[in-house]
């Protein structure tokens, strides 16, 4: 994870597997989304299971790795196509877009968590409240006319920065358990604020004002060469280019000497310090930017769900994130991607299971520790030299 | 402010601090041998607290109602389960789990407690809704001016604090105690001493969840209800009393319980523009306590290896 790993590999075509592999999922989240009965995705689950087990058994999944070391630009950018293609694809679907958004926007706050327990090895159990102080200075900032909802995405982020700024204090002197408490005593105070907060619209909640851009609104319905879209299609397209800066933040920031500081913090705090990094400077820069991920995340968030409640930002919500983030693998993106799609769309999908939904997933998030504690896509190598080419 | 109102608040914030006391003891106990945190153990509690209820409704069925012998079934019921339920969460999912990083424990442990949570709530008869909790204890009441001293919240007070100071006896002056002390300080000596490790471990989650049990029951009888939901707040209340007081010391336990439970009193009766704040209040003093005292008011004696 810190070493930098070397990659002389010569192979023709060293993007085919993962090209093939990205294509795949994406027509594989648009069947699963699609899917109407629960047998079809029940099907599907099995279909994934053996899928995965066939390309563990077969090496395929090393050519995929070993494709990513390689060529990683392009296949992101390859990534991002298909996301938009498939939001395209889905353009008819309220519902289908709605979960697409929700998928993208818990994977955004989810590698803003990553940013402090993967990275810098800080627990924040007040990830919801976080998202929810973006949401809910959405919902404020939405009844002035004159501020540019892009500026309230910023605000919503600062918003979060700026409450997490008071428990820099006991954050960066504590660790440990002694930390998860200030994080857990701050997300069960931010909630009980809200419920009882009278201005804030207590336990009722408040509405929020739709996201705007260059003068369009977006609870308008798009329409292109007479196709009429939903109006969630801005959202999710919106949500996808979010995504995809923020998942080019993360990889620069692991690439960058800042991401260096918070792994050495996280491995060994005391030999970090004997080489001159600032542990407290790398934590508090960790902490408050994971925070200010969360919160543009939730401004976005409470934009497209249009009501927001203390009740969606409870101690459940925030253990929900970090279980996206351990699931999907500490530090690793695509890891949480994969987290965040399985978390939010297999209880929407399996209706059936709707109500069992939480006792499935603790159950799911025990076995992936006990059998898998790495996560599902653990973090790999940092790797410096990815487009070297072996010279001819 | 008068007599009365301070005497009721006083009555009632030492009742809170007994049981906030009785869990984070739990938490104390198990960070002391395992260095883990258990955070399943609040709704354990609940879990427990169910048990004890099903117990009533069995005793109910089978004709049993003197009040005593049904309280004595109860808690017999309720903390010998619950004991072994805190036995066999930390043999199958703490004890494989202890070379991994803290982080690991504490998430399977929270998510064992959301899975018994669910649990109770789909699969107990009606669990989604509070029960009603029998009042078994005799309910006179002494009145002294405005205030009134009600009898079962005196024998639960006695009871909680003649528990924890059977536990302070036990983990000061038994075998078992001193076995418990031995692996706390260091496990690999107590080890070649010949004390067995697994046994110890297994006995203090037992202990620790069978105390916790008994804070479930106490909160039963003295709310007279209880939900699936009342394992989470009392559990993170006393999570954040272990913490606060240090945690691995039974003292620092007590002390943090009853200072939560000052604190949430101090706020419902000095915030009277919104008691609804306590909580708030409360948990603003800890997070500031945290900034203050780092490791909690007793820290543990530790240092770090380099």
């Amino acid at each position: 994870m810190t070493d930098i790993s070397l990659n002389p590999l010569d192979r023709p075509r060293p993007w085919l597997a993962g090209a093939s592999v990205i294509l795949a999922s994406g027509l594989y989240v648009w069947a699963l989304i699609v899917a109407e009965e629960t047998w079809q995705v029940l099907g599907l689950l099995l279909l994934a299971l053996v899928a995965v087990v066939i390309g563990l058994k077969t090496g395929l999944s090393r050519r995929v790795q070993q494709d990513w070391a390689q060529s990683e630009p392009r296949l992101n950018r390859l990534a991002f196509a298909t996301l938009i293609v498939l939001i395209l694809a889905l353009s008819q679907a309220h519902f289908a877009l709605l979960m697409v958004t929700t998928v993208l926007l818990y994977f955004v706050a989810a590698m803003g968590l990553n940013i402090q327990f993967g990275f810098a090895g800080m627990v924040n159990f007040a990830g919801a409240a976080f998202f929810g102080a973006g949401a809910y200075t959405a919902a404020v900032l939405g009844t002035i006319d004159a501020f540019p909802p892009l500026l309230t995405l910023v605000a919503g982020g600062l918003v979060a920065l700026l409450l997490g700024i008071p428990l820099l204090v006991p954050i960066v002197r504590t660790t440990g358990h002694y930390a998860a408490v200030v994080t857990i005593a701050f997300g069960v105070l931010f909630r009980t604020f809200l419920e009882v907060n009278e201005i804030l619209g207590g336990p009722q909640g408040l509405m929020v004002a739709p996201m705007r851009l260059f003068g369009w609104d977006f609870n308008n319905s798009p329409t292109i060469g007479g196709f009429e879209m939903s109006f969630y299609a801005n959202y999710a397209l919106f949500a996808a280019v979010l995504a995809a800066l923020v998942f080019v933040l993360m990889r620069r920031l692991e690439r960058s000497w800042i991401g260096l500081h918070m792994d050495a913090v996280r491995l060994d705090e005391t030999a970090a310090a004997c080489f001159g990094i600032s542990v407290k400077r790398t934590k508090i820069t960790a902490f408050l930017m994971g925070n200010l991920i969360l919160g543009v995340s939730g401004a976005l968030y409470g934009m497209m769900i249009s009501f927001i409640a203390p009740a969606s930002f409870t101690f459940s919500d925030s253990l929900l994130l970090v279980s996206i983030v351990l699931l999907g693998g500490m530090g690793s993106p695509w890891g949480a991607a994969v987290a965040a799609t399985i978390v939010v769309l297999l209880p929407e999908k399996l209706q059936l299971l709707q109500e069992y939904r939480f006792l499935l997933f603790s159950i799911l998030v025990m076995l992936v520790l006990l059998f898998r504690p790495d996560g599902l896509l653990p973090r790999q190598l940092r790797n410096f030299f990815a487009t070297r080419r072996a010279v001819k | 402010m008068d007599f009365g109102l301070i005497a009721q608040y006083l009555a009632n914030g030492i009742l809170l601090g007994t049981m906030y006391a009785l869990v984070a003891v739990g938490f104390t106990l198990f960070f002391g041998v395992l260095d883990v945190v258990k955070f399943s153990h609040g709704d354990v509690l609940m879990l427990g607290t169910f048990i004890g209820f099903t117990a009533w409704l069995g005793l109910e069925a089978i004709g049993v109602t003197n009040p005593w012998i049904q309280l004595l079934g109860i808690l017999l019921c309720s903390l010998g389960a619950t004991a072994l339920i805190g036995a066999a969460i930390a043999k199958w999912l703490v004890l494989p789990l202890k070379k991994a990083p803290q982080l690991n424990t504490l998430l399977i442990t929270l998510m064992l407690g959301t899975a018994i949570r669910e649990v109770v709530r789909l699969f107990y008869p009606n669990g989604s809704n509070p029960k009603a909790f029998p009042a078994l204890l005799p309910n006179s009441a002494i009145e002294i001016g405005n205030f009134s001293l009600r009898a079962d919240s005196v024998i639960l007070v006695l009871a909680g604090l003649g528990l924890i100071g059977l536990l302070n006896l036990v983990i000061n002056r038994t075998r078992l105690g001193l076995a418990i002390r031995a692996v706390a300080q260091d496990e690999e000596t107590a080890r070649i001493m010949g004390i067995n490790y697994t046994l110890v471990v297994l006995a203090t989650f037992a202990l620790g969840s069978g105390v916790a049990a008994f804070a479930g029951i106490m909160n039963g009888l003295y709310y007279n209800e209880i939900n699936f939901g009342m394992g989470l707040i009392l559990g993170l209340i006393g999570f954040s009393a272990a913490i606060v007081g240090g945690l691995g010391n039974l003292y620092g336990a007590i002390l943090g319980g009853f200072l939560f439970a000052g604190l949430q009193t101090v706020g419902a009766a000095l915030l009277p523009f919104a008691s609804a704040y306590k909580d708030v209040f409360a948990f603003a003093v800890v997070i500031a306590l945290m900034a203050w005292k780092p490791t909690g008011l007793i820290p543990e004696r530790s240092s770090d290896r380099v």
